[in-house]
Formats: structure tokens, sequence, C-alpha cells
């Protein structure tokens, strides 16, 4: 009684702090000023078309590393609590039927369009909406598929394990070749600017965020295995 | 006017996860309860970075002169939520895998008399 | 107009969210749960964050269903009626 009493106290605090601002803010007339440094910064330096990029790899992206870092600390812990539970657990009251030809036939045809999809999706992540973190989840869905399917039994743990720790090292070491032919960490202005537009442009952005799409690839299709074959 | 809505849904949201986390007994409820959380938090960011008539801020060769870069919206809060979102993730997924050991050990799927999970 | 869809779009979300706490049945709960991401990613979309919303799309309602899943899946035969 005291605890749903404590509850409604709780709910009633949070709304009445929260939904008094809705009656205080208005729609904004424009952009904040930092923003608009970055607007305009990064169309004319980087020559990023998507400046949701810019922002995500180059001004803020000593916050991108740190955010790599935790999903990596977060995969690890998952594999790390599952890891005993392998044998422990196997009172398995369901078990998984085989899959069947409508699903191996469809993934067939599905699995190459999906994968050069995600692809695609970092690699163009200057130009166009997406970028790394999207294209390595659309990786990670096409394995998920192959698990369904049946085209992988079991995941190389050391193939994923070196595609994982290449690209987290390529990463840092594009940031610090940033700091010694240009600006700062994570500045790409050393690559060739290109064509405002097209797809080899912006310096090295294409390049990092194909790094954190390979990263965040291989990491969510080790947490997938990890949940899924324990 | 377009803030205030999102701003209404996601502080309902938000309630509505919290009401979740403090009422149910059962893990993967209160689990889906952080989830919604996360949501609310989400949606509440985005309306942050709203601007009255705002593009996405995106350009190519023929709208990138001064005054479209100056109708876009605010591309900073979008930059936190895309990192924010994986982060969702990967920390859901640690809660539903340290909530599978708790029920495998405990045999049961609700928290009565954990005393240490529940208040 | 845009104002009317969103407010449907809200309402959708808000529903789906009640549901989501609510429902007796986990894997239903757990596909409401999805459908709020879903619904918040085509709000991100009409509010000019197409990132955010592929984003929200992939990994809010896709990924993080499919974990819930595989994880519900391995547990619910020890049962335990709300």
């Amino acid at each position: 009684m005291i605890k749903r009493f404590f509850t409604i106290i709780l709910m009633v605090f949070f709304a009445s702090l929260f939904f008094p601002l809705v009656g205080l803010i208005s729609d904004r007339d424009s952009v904040s000023s930092l923003a608009k440094d970055y607007l305009v910064q990064g169309r004319d330096d980087f020559g990023a078309a998507n400046i949701v990029t810019a922002v995500v790899v180059s001004y803020r992206g000593l916050d991108t590393l740190g955010e790599v870092t935790v999903l990596f600390a977060a995969a690890a812990g998952i594999s790390l609590v599952f890891k005993g539970l392998r044998n422990e657990g196997k009172d398995k009251k369901y078990r998984v039927n085989p899959p069947s030809e409508i699903l191996r036939t469809g993934a067939r045809v599905l699995l190459p369009l999906i994968f050069i999809f995600g692809v695609y999706i970092f690699i163009n992540g200057h130009l166009t909406p997406g970028g790394g973190f999207q294209g390595g989840v659309v990786i990670a869905s096409g394995i998920l598929l192959a698990f369904f399917a049946g085209n992988i039994k079991e995941l190389n743990h050391g193939f994923v394990t070196f595609i994982e720790s290449a690209a987290g090292f390529s990463y840092v070491a594009v940031g610090l070749l940033g700091i010694w032919l240009a600006g700062g960490f994570l500045d790409p202005r050393f690559l060739p600017m290109g064509e405002f537009g097209s797809l080899f442009s912006a310096g090295a952005i294409p390049v990092i965020y194909s790094l954190i799409g390979l990263k965040v690839g291989s990491e969510m299709s080790g947490i997938i295995d990890a949940i899924r074959s324990y | 006017m377009m803030t205030n809505l999102l701003f209404i849904l996601a502080g309902a949201l938000v309630l509505v996860g919290l009401w979740g986390i403090l009422t149910r007994r059962n893990i993967f409820k209160i689990i889906i309860g952080f989830s919604l959380v996360d949501t609310g938090v989400h949606v509440f960011l985005v309306a942050i970075g709203y601007v009255k008539n705002g593009t996405a801020p995106i350009f190519d060769k023929e709208y990138s002169s001064l005054h479209s870069l100056l109708n876009t919206v605010d591309p900073i809060p979008s930059a936190l939520v895309l990192t924010a979102i994986v982060i969702g993730l990967a920390v859901t997924a640690l809660m539903l895998s340290f909530a599978v050991r708790l029920i495998l050990k405990n045999r049961t799927l609700l928290v009565d008399g954990k005393k240490e999970l529940k208040w | 107009m845009i104002i009317v869809v969103i407010i449907i779009l809200s309402l959708i979300a808000l529903v789906s969210a009640i549901m989501a706490i609510i429902s007796t049945d986990m894997v239903s709960s757990i596909i409401f749960g999805g459908v709020v991401s879903l619904v918040a990613s085509v709000i991100y979309l009409v509010y000019g964050s197409p990132d955010v919303a592929m984003t929200e799309a992939a990994i809010g309602s896709g990924l993080t269903t499919v974990v819930f899943l595989f994880a519900w899946f391995r547990v619910k035969h020890l049962g335990g009626k709300e």
C-alpha cells in the first residue's frame, strides 16, 4: 500500500516538474550560433553534404570514439555473463525448428543484397542520411537472417574479433594521422577534399565512418550471437 | 506548436515507462519500461533540436546557399541521439543478459522477495 | 494538417506504450514496445532528422525486439503470471 502511494507521489512530482515546461517554450526560429558555425564550416572546410555526419565523425569525433568503446564494453560484458551458462542451463524446453524451404531460398536471394545495402549506407554516410551505425546494424541484421536460415551455424569468433580490433585500431590510427598531418585529433582534412557531393570527397570522413560501420557491425553480430547461442 | 506536441509525447512516454518500472513484478516488463524511458528521452532531444519549418541538414551542389543553410534543424541533438540509440541497445541487451542469468538462478520471473531488486 | 498527423502518431505511440506495460502476454508486450520505436522513427522523419529515424527504425524497433524475443524464449518455460 505504502509502495503504491510512493509511486503515485513520484509520478505526480515528475509530471509537475516537467509539464509546466510545455507552456513556456515555442518553436525556435533559427539554430543556435554553435550549430550555425557547424553548418557553415562543415560545408566549407570538410565538404560534407550531411552535416550530422560531420558532427558525429569530426567535431564530436572523440565522443563517438568513447561511444564505440562503451559498445565494446557492453558486448564483452554480455559474453562474460553468458559464459558460465553454456553448460549449466541446458534444460531446454524449446528447440529451434529447422528452417523452411521459403526461408532458405529467400535468404539466398536476400543476403547479398542486405550486405551490399549495409556497405552502401556506411560508404555514403557523408552524402545521404545514414552512416556507420545504421550500416553496421543492417549488416548485423543480415547475419541474423543467416542464422535463421541456417547459412551460418556458428559465428567465426576469430574472424569477427579480427575485424573488430582491426577497425578499432585503424580508427584511432586515422585520428592520430589527423593530429600529425592536419589540424587535430580526427581532423579528416589530410586526404584530398574532392568535389562537393561526389563519393570521394570530404577527406577522411567516409574512411572513418566505414571503420565505425565495420566495428559496430561486428560488435552487434557478437551481441546477437552471444544472446542467441548460450 | 510542433515542439510543444513532441514535449508532451516525451513526458508521457517517460511517465509510462516510470510507471512500468515501479509497479510491475516481472523483470522483462521492468526492462521494457526502461526502454520506453529511453525512447522518451530520445523524443525529447529531437524536440529540442527542431526549428520552425526546418529541413534536414543535408545539402547538395544546388541547394547549398547560405539561406538554405540557416533553414535547417539543429544537427547537434541529432548527432547525440544517434549515439544514444546505439548505446541504448547495448545497455538493454546487457540488462537482459543479467535478467536471464538471475531468472535461471532463482527459477522465477518475478522479483518478489528480492529486497535488493525492488524497494 | 501535419499537426493532425503528429497527434495521431503520438496517440498510437502512447497507447502502444501503455499496452506494452499492461499486456499479460509477454510476446505481445515486446511487440508493442517495438511499435513505440517504429512510430517514434516516423515522428523523427517528420521533424527533419532522417539520420535519427533510420537508426531508430533499424535498432530501436528491429534489433531490440529480436534481442528481447531471444531472451524471452530462453526463460519463458519458467512461467510466472503477472
